[in-house]
């Protein structure tokens, strides 16, 4: 039903997900339609409650929708297995939240390479991929440091590295910022901004206009329903570059 | 904004002719401000008046030089030295909007806060976009433009916390009135189910 160029990442079409039943049913999501292109980076905003952190447990299969389907890459996550589901995370996917989810007696290019060997990659490719993963993210000299030895920012840094390691063309992030100073939430942004540039589909969910900002769209979200849209303008006579 | 300490503090730099001081002025301040040439003559002529800044004459190109006097220099320290003030809040149009759209029957407040919000969104991912393409090259001259970028983002940003908390507040006062009054329809055709949908889902 779906119809998908090739630089479609994700497509959720007309998806709603209820919980509960009958009278004491909830709308978490209702009829929501969002499209994210390779090479694009959206944020969705909107307040506690609104269905934002379910939009991107459905985007990234953790949940499924209760109608509507999710597309990753072309595929309908509906017609897929539990196992085939848990391969095409491994691959395709990346997570960031909030709470960093690191395995504290690994270390750090331990924790990185960790979804590649799950996945099958021989152990001494894996450490190299992740090697370059922790590059990416700024920290290639922590690789041998453990999750205490670090600090907040450090291990997110650890955790966007994980989320983007190996050719993954989907990042979903939740609130990744929420327990970082302004400082290391900027350099957050920074990673998610340049995996964008390089071609990934990269969807925040955040309440913070300031991270919201670096997106190419911002989505409002309101009661399960996305209700407005943002795409900067980028318009000369708005704002102008400095003369010279 | 005061044009009249801008253009003196330049001139405590160097000596100059208006249009070197209106490229100055916007170079340092990212062409925020655009300063009207004719503004940059008028005050001239007054800061001359008041014995703040000489009249050089000419450089022999056809411009008119000014530069600084004693009395200009000890303006410039003052203005410096002392806070910008705050007994009189710049009018602020936006606040003065939704101040007389609460208060007024059949104006839709939902909808003028969310469409206030995706106009400073987009204006934030503006000015985000352009501070990391000025700080990806920077140079000597982009720090000033830099400071003025992150004053927009702050205040862009602080607009839509605002926002934010307005629509928070709207939605508290609908539900609190939400069990007395039937669901109301504002003259625009936005039905309020669709303006405060919290209120309808909780009544039910």
């Amino acid at each position: 039903m779906s119809v998908q160029g090739p630089q479609q990442v994700l497509e959720l079409a007309k998806v709603s997900r209820t919980f509960g039943q009958g009278a004491t049913a909830v709308a978490a999501l209702r009829d929501v339609d969002l499209t994210i292109n390779a090479g694009e980076f959206v944020a969705v905003m909107g307040p506690s409650g609104s269905g934002k952190s379910s939009l991107l447990a459905l985007a990234g299969g953790l949940d499924r929708p209760t109608s509507g389907g999710v597309f990753v890459e072309s595929t309908p996550l509906a017609g897929l297995g539990l196992n085939a589901l848990a391969r095409l995370r491994r691959r395709a996917v990346g997570y960031v939240f909030q709470d960093f989810n690191l395995v504290p007696t690994l270390s750090a290019v331990e924790n990185v390479a960790l979804p590649l060997e799950l996945d099958g990659v021989p152990a001494r490719k894996a450490h190299r991929q992740a090697l370059d993963a922790l590059r990416q993210v700024g920290i290639p000299g922590l690789a041998d440091r453990f999750m205490d030895e670090m600090s907040g920012g450090q291990q997110q840094r650890v955790a966007i590295a994980r989320a983007i390691v190996g050719s993954r063309r989907l990042i979903l992030a939740d609130e990744p910022t929420g327990a970082l100073d302004s400082t290391t939430g900027h350099g957050v942004m920074e990673v998610l901004r340049s995996r964008a540039d390089d071609g990934a589909a990269v969807m925040l969910v955040t309440h913070e206009a300031r991270h919201a900002a670096w997106a190419d769209r911002v989505v409002f979200i309101r009661d399960g329903r996305i209700v407005d849209e943002a795409t900067a303008m980028h318009d000369p006579a708005v704002l102008l570059a400095p003369a010279g | 904004m005061s044009i009249r300490h801008s253009l003196l503090a330049l001139l405590q730099d160097q000596p100059r002719y208006g249009y070197q001081l209106r490229v100055e002025f916007e170079d340092r301040t990212g062409s925020t401000w655009p300063l009207n040439i004719g503004q940059v003559y008028t005050t001239l002529d007054r800061l001359e008046r008041d014995g703040l800044v000489s009249n050089d004459g000419g450089d022999g190109e056809g411009h008119v030089v000014y530069s600084i006097t004693d009395a200009g220099r000890a303006e410039v320290q003052g203005w410096f030295a002392t806070p910008v003030e705050r007994s009189n809040p710049p009018r602020n149009e936006l606040a003065i909007k939704l101040a007389l759209a609460v208060t007024l029957p059949g104006v839709d407040v939902a909808a003028i806060i969310q469409a206030q919000r995706a106009a400073s969104m987009r204006a934030l991912q503006d000015y985000t976009k352009s501070r990391r393409d000025t700080a990806a090259n920077q140079r000597a001259a982009d720090t000033a433009w830099l400071l003025v970028l992150d004053s927009l983002i702050f205040q862009t940003e602080a607009e839509i916390r605002w926002l934010d908390l307005c629509e928070a507040r709207m939605v508290q006062l609908a539900q609190a009135s939400g069990t007395r009054s039937q669901a109301r329809k504002p003259s625009n055709g936005v039905t309020a189910e669709e303006a405060a949908p919290r209120t309808a889902e909780n009544r039910r």
